[in-house]
Formats: structure tokens, sequence, C-alpha cells
């Protein structure tokens, strides 16, 4: 179990000049090609509209580490968000509306561990399924139409200020921390590692894989419910279309990331670093007046640069 | 162990009966979907809602048929729908700019296909799993077709052209024929000429497939335009159909081309299924679909119920076959 743990251990070292190259590379381009991108106001904005993505990227990052994938967390999150706007619009509640996202979301991610580890459907055919339903589902709840008259309480929360610190970078700061805790410093943490590397290991530990992998799903659908509460604060209101796409970006940061599709290893801060150069490369096309349809365009092209990057690695 | 070994290393099988057997229930299951909605409504059984399902099911077929292709050879191809759409988007500046359908038609159906080249070289030369490298081609084309329509709508096309999607000949729509010359092409290629044999090998063991002299990545190139090629013959047909074109015209087409194939048979794990099959499948989505329709449940139902068709397709579809095994 030990030995499956270190073998997939990742070396740092090695990865480090990928994802901060990239990250570097485009705050140098964008710090001289785009207007104001280097002023504190708009790189405090980059962090802030970055903390949703991060509340995805991380666990993506360890289902990404089981061989697995989830396309279905936009649409989850989409639908959390509303479940949040629908709840705390009735009952004036911050905490209701997001219990109500979180439930849904954690609903979602058992579904789907379920549907990898016990009937062995490939993931990305299972998620792209429960996708479907999520999208589903928000267009149902909502009948189509956003869900405006949020209480101020789900407001405050993307605006206010902790220590001069906003509020939304602080939950991505305490949530990178719990996941680093998680990742590494528990045994479900090697667990994990051993899912992506080794599953016979677990079996012979006398573990379940099923249950792992299905945790490691409910853990992604919680945080597209977290995640939720956020969307709902930053727009305002609940929209049947919020976040769609963004698991995409959450797949872009953690390939960036360094994470492998591959070989089941993870590197939770490269994800962050990928999570921030997403984040960039975002707000410098916006800052140069590009429209967001060339912003999605170009991660595009950045995943399936990283992918091939990760595939040279690999054979080397 | 990974499915793909697990495929090669089980007991040969007979396809023939298995294929059969499969094929009679789907048969049985259309039967069973149109016995229900012919009592449920009256009006499903009118020669209008028949030919409306039939012209429904082509366009599915259209996009799913290249589909299924990509699949046989265990990959998958899920930026189909975002295909349509740029294509479409080409085709119709093409037609409204020089004035020429057959010019239009012939852009349209090249840009589907360079596209899947593009995503033949993705999966190829540089290696990145098929899912993944066309999921991000997804975004790409949805972000160029974006940008380069700029909200705008193209519509407004010529006469003769719009009738290839919404003319009939001897009271039968135009697509209909359309899709019993892909249907009799589709099976020919796969079931009666080398190459179509060289994908089922390609698909159920890529590694005894390189081994006996098959030139895989040909073979995959072509697979991937070809379901480009398709997606781009699929825009043609929704441009003429539609009588516009807008950028987000493909973003609920990929699901259910997804949904046809799986329905129809194919084991995403390569190897097994026909065009045939995706053809039944195409007919039992639209069935579904259109009973939902007639029986007026909102079209907000429709992505729950094709999302939880394809969890349920691929599931039987694994049941099923683990206990032939």
């Amino acid at each position: 179990m030990r030995e499956a743990a270190v073998v997939s251990q990742p070396n740092p070292l090695q990865r480090i000049p990928g994802v901060a190259i990239v990250l570097g590379v485009l705050i140098v381009l964008f710090g001289a090609i785009a207007p104001g991108f280097l002023s504190a106001a708009n790189l405090s904005n980059v962090l802030v509209q970055s903390t949703i993505l991060t509340m995805l990227a991380l666990p993506m990052t360890l289902i990404i580490m089981t061989e697995g994938l989830d396309l279905s967390m936009g649409a989850v999150l989409t639908l959390t968000s509303l479940c949040v706007a629908i709840v705390s619009l009735a009952t004036q509640s911050m905490l209701l509306g997001l219990g109500a996202g979180v439930l849904v979301g954690a609903a979602f991610g058992i579904v789907n561990g379920w549907l990898v580890a016990i009937t062995g459907i490939p993931p990305f055919v299972a998620t792209l399924g429960t996708l479907g339903m999520a999208q589903g589902l928000s267009l149902i709840v909502s009948d189509g139409q956003s869900v405006v008259g949020i209480p101020h309480s789900v407001r405050d929360i993307y605006s206010a200020t902790l220590l001069g610190i906003p509020v939304p970078v602080v939950i991505a700061l305490v949530t990178y921390a719990a996941f680093h805790g998680l990742l590494y410093h528990t045994r479900f943490g090697s667990y994990v590692f051993a899912l992506g590397g080794n599953r016979e290991a677990l079996r012979y530990a006398g573990l379940s894989p099923n249950k792992l992998l299905i945790a490691v799903y409910a853990i992604g659908g919680t945080m597209a419910g977290i995640a939720g509460l956020l969307m709902t604060a930053r727009m305002n209101s609940g929209h049947p279309t919020a976040g769609l796409g963004l698991e995409f970006d959450a797949i872009a940061a953690v390939a960036v990331g360094g994470t492998s599709f591959e070989r089941g290893n993870g590197w939770l801060l490269g994800t962050l670093l990928g999570v921030l150069s997403v984040g960039v490369l975002r707000n410098g096309l916006n800052l140069i007046s590009l429209p967001s349809s060339v912003q999605v365009a170009s991660v595009g092209v950045l995943v399936i640069v990283a992918l091939f990057l990760d595939g040279l690695r690999s054979r080397s | 162990m990974t499915d793909i070994t697990k495929e090669a290393l089980s007991p040969p099988r007979s396809f023939l009966s298995q294929d059969a057997i499969q094929l009679f229930y789907r048969l049985l299951a259309v039967f069973l979907i149109c016995a229900v909605l012919a009592v449920l409504n009256d009006s499903f059984l009118s020669l209008g809602n028949i030919l409306n399902v039939l012209r429904q099911a082509s366009l599915t077929f259209f996009i799913a048929s290249g589909l299924t292709l990509v699949v046989l050879t265990a990959g998958l191809d899920l930026s189909v729908g975002a295909n349509v759409a740029l294509s479409a988007c080409v085709a119709g500046t093409v037609i409204h700019t020089t004035g020429s359908p057959a010019l239009g038609i012939l852009t349209g159906l090249a840009c589907g296909g360079i596209v899947g080249l593009l995503n033949g070289i993705m999966v190829t030369a540089l290696r990145i799993p098929s899912f993944i490298a066309t999921y991000g081609m997804l975004w790409v084309l949805n972000g160029l077709t974006y940008w380069y329509m700029a909200g705008e709508t193209l519509h407004g096309f010529p006469a003769g052209f719009r009738q290839i999607g919404s003319g009939y000949l001897f009271g039968l729509p135009i697509p209909v024929y359309l899709l019993l010359v892909f249907l009799g092409i589709g099976t020919l290629f796969a079931q009666r000429t080398i190459w179509g044999q060289e994908i089922y090998a390609i698909g159920a063991n890529p590694v005894a497939a390189r081994l006996s002299g098959i030139p895989v990545t040909r073979r995959l190139l072509l697979v991937y335009a070809v379901s480009g090629t398709m997606a781009g013959l699929a825009s043609i047909i929704f441009l003429s159909r539609l009588n516009s074109a807008e950028a987000d015209i493909g973003e609920s087409l990929t699901l259910p081309a997804i949904a046809a194939v799986l329905i129809g048979g194919t084991s995403l794990f390569g190897g097994v299924g026909t065009v045939f099959g995706t053809f039944i499948g195409a007919l039992i989505l639209t069935l579904v679909l259109n009973g939902m329709n007639l029986l007026a449940v909102s079209a907000n139902w429709q992505p729950l119920v094709t999302g939880i068709i394809v969890i349920l397709a691929v599931w039987l579809d694994m049941k099923t076959r683990r206990r032939a095994q």
C-alpha cells in the first residue's frame, strides 16, 4: 500500500517548470500588451474570478487521478446555483440555500460515482449522461427563466472582505488547504493515489475501491454545490446556463497543472497554478477586447497543447 | 486489465446470432413504443407525423452514422454538434456571398471534413485520448463559430437549396431518401469492404490490427474525417430545413447522436456494432422525443430524458454482453 503511494507520488521539481512557465509567459505577455493588466485592482479581480474555478478544479484533480473524468460538473454547478437561488429566495436564508445546493450536488456526485464504480460505464459517457440530466433539471426547475431577487445575505458573500481579502478568495484558500491536507496528509489521500495507480493493492489491503471511487465523485458534486452558492452570489441571480462549459475550464486547469490523464498522478499546487493560468488568459484576452468566444477557443487550444505535452512526457 | 485486453482474451463468440438477437430486441422496442404512442395519442399514426419522425430521425442519423465508425474503433467524437454549427455558418456565408448553393454545399462538407481530419490528427499523431481531444475541439469550434457570427443570424436561401431539407419527392421528404442512400453506403462500407472490416479489427484489438499489417493511423484518420464530413452533410440539411444559420444550432445535437449510436448497440469498447443498428437507435430516440412532444411534455425535459437513455443504453449493452460471454 505504502509502496503504491510512493510510486505514484509526483516529483514536483519536474513539474514546476511546465505550468509555472505557462503562467509566467501569460503574465508577461498580457502585462506588455494589455493596458491595466498589472494594476492591483485587476489582479485582485483575476483572483476573485478564479475562485469558482478553483472549487471545481481541485476535486476534478482527484477524479482525474483515479483515471476518471466528470463532464457533468458545469451542468451540476448550474443546477446547484439555481437550487441556492430558489431556496434562499423562498426561505430568505443563505444557509438553507447552501444546504440545498450541497445536497443536490452531492446527490449528483454519488450518482456519478455509482455509475462509474458499480456499473463500470466509462466515466466520460456516464458523466455525459448526467450532464444531460442536470441540464434538463436546470431547465425544468427554472422553466428556462432567470431566478432574480436573491436575498442580500447571499449576494454579500461575493463582495464582502475579511481582513482586506475578498471572501471568495478566503473560501478558495481554505478549500485548497483542506484538499492539500486531505490528499497528502490523510489515509484517504493515499487511497486516492492508489485508485489511479494500483487498485489491486487496495483490494489486498481489505478496502473497497468502489466505495472510495464513489466518495471521490461525491466530493466533486459537493464542491459543485458550494461553488453554486458563489455563482449565485456573483451573478446576483440563478440562471439556467450559468455554469455551461465550466467543467472544461476545470479540465484545462488540471491538464495545464500537470496532472496526468494516463498515469494517475496528481499535483494540487499545479492545478491551482493552472486555474490562475486559465484566469489570466481569459482576463487578458478580455482586456484587449477579444470577445468571450475567442477566450473559449483559446482555452480549448491550451488543453490540447497541455495534453500533447503530457503525452510526450509520459512516453519519454 | 483494460477492457481492450478483456475483449481480446474473451473466447470467440458467434457475432451473427448475438447481433441478430440484439437487433430483434431493438425492433421490438420500436414496435412497442409505436404501439404505446398510437394508443395514447390519435395523431401519432397520421401520415404527417410519421413523415416528421422519419425526417427528424434522418437528421440524427446523418451525424450518428459517421460517429458509429469512430465508436467502432473504440474512439468518440464529442465535437460533432459544434462541427455542424460551424459548417452550417460557413456554408451559409458562402451561399450568401457567391449565390451558388453547389459551392456552399461543397464548402460545408469540406469544413466538416477538415475538422474531422484535425480530430484524427490529434488522436493519431498527437496521441491524445479521443474523448478529450474532441472535447477540446468542441470548445475551439464553439468559440470560432460565435466569434465568426458575432450574434448575427444568416437567413433566406435560394428556393432550390431549401428543397434539400424541406422538399418532397413522390410524397416522401427528401432527407428520407438521403437517409436510405447513406444507410446503404454505410452498411456496405462497414460490412462488405476491406477497409470497413479493418475498422472493426482496429476497434476489437488495435495491437493485433497493427501487427497484422493494417495501416491503423490511416484508417483512424479516415474514420474521423468521415465523421466530420457527415456532420458537414447534416449542417447542409439543417441549413436548408431551417432556412437560417445561428452559432448555437449545434448545442443540442451531440448528446442525441451519441445516444443513437449507443441505443443502436454499438459498443463503446470498439469492434461491435452496425450502421443499421444506429439507424434503429436514431428511430427509437426520435420516437421517444416525438412522443413526449405529442403528449405535450415541455421540451425542457428532452436533455434529461436523453441523458437517462444514454446511461441506460450503455448499461443494458454491457449487461447483455457480459451475460453472452
